[in-house]
């Protein structure tokens, strides 16, 4: 009873959010409505026993990615509102496909049954002793090691790419350079002159 | 009793939701990598689901490397948007023709 209460709370409020996010305004609130649908769909992901995937989006997605998309849309400055001026130009056809694309989503979800599923040739069955993040991690350092890895590769490359791309020099700067003032010498850098009386010093 | 089906159908109508939030901000690039992010996430309920539902831990590791193509994909896009945005001063996607494609 109370499992079904906290499906439909978490279900209908990750729906509710994920409709203002894409129909706010205001792109701050945009990211704010998808951080809530985050959490929710966080919550359901509890709900089914996936803690650790559970915690990563909330880790990842909320922790990582919604801030970045608050950072880039509070650093431009932009007038949102004339990007949505031909909103309802394709409002029709957006929600038209929008509408046949879930009707057919939902027909293939209600016509299918497990069927000929041979359950028995599952790759990794889980184990209701054992922690969710305890079997995931033994799956994941054995089985899947180097599809692991991959994963850490391509998070990588995009921190590259991302610090490559956004990366400038700008001109007329005087940064400090520490490896030239460290190789400085004394006898380099000072003269030691005796001038004559009478005369002042060259420079 | 919760099963596999209303999940099933939250996650259709999430991913619903991300298709036509492209269409509705088509001019807007932040608000469609936005819509992207919510595929993404419909995509890994499902994987997630299926994997409760089936007993197999193999559907949570695959939604363990969705989630980090797309946080990649998230730096990735958000960088091009900056430097474009940097450039043009604009992100309306009207005006992203500099490839000529």
């Amino acid at each position: 009873m109370i499992q079904a209460i906290a499906f439909y709370l978490f279900a209908a409020v990750v729906i509710v959010s994920g409709a203002l996010t894409i129909s706010s305004r205001n792109p701050v609130h945009s990211v704010m409505w998808l951080i809530l649908a985050f959490f929710n769909a966080a919550g359901l992901m509890v709900l089914v026993g996936a803690e650790f995937i559970a915690m990563l989006l909330v880790i990842v997605y909320v922790g990582a990615v919604a801030v970045l998309f608050l950072f880039v849309v509070m650093m431009m400055d932009i007038d949102f509102a004339q990007l949505r001026t031909d909103v309802a130009r394709y409002a029709t056809i957006g929600l038209a496909l929008g509408t046949a694309l879930a009707v057919e989503v939902m027909i293939a979800a209600f016509a299918w049954s497990e069927g000929r599923i041979d359950l028995a040739r599952r790759a990794a069955p889980i184990d209701p002793a054992m922690p969710n993040i305890a079997a995931l991690g033994q799956l994941l350092y054995t089985r899947y090691l180097f599809l692991f890895e991959a994963a850490g590769f391509v998070l990588l490359v995009a921190m590259i790419g991302a610090i490559v791309l956004t990366h400038r020099e700008r001109a007329g700067t005087r940064s400090q350079h520490v490896g030239r003032q460290v190789a400085r010498r004394p006898q380099d850098a000072t003269r030691n002159v005796k001038p004559t009386v009478g005369q002042g010093v060259e420079l | 009793m919760i099963g596999l089906i209303h999940y099933l159908v939250v996650s259709a109508i999430l991913f619903t939701m991300g298709c036509v939030g492209i269409f509705l901000n088509r001019k807007n690039l932040i608000v469609i990598l936005m819509a992207i992010e919510l595929i993404l996430l419909s995509v890994n309920l499902n994987l997630v689901a299926f994997s409760a539902a089936l007993g197999d831990l193999v559907g949570q590791v695959f939604a363990m490397f969705v989630l980090t193509v797309a946080a990649g994909e998230a730096a990735i896009g958000l960088a091009i948007l900056v430097i474009y945005y940097r450039g043009r001063g604009t992100i309306a996607t009207d005006d992203v023709n500099r490839m000529k494609g």
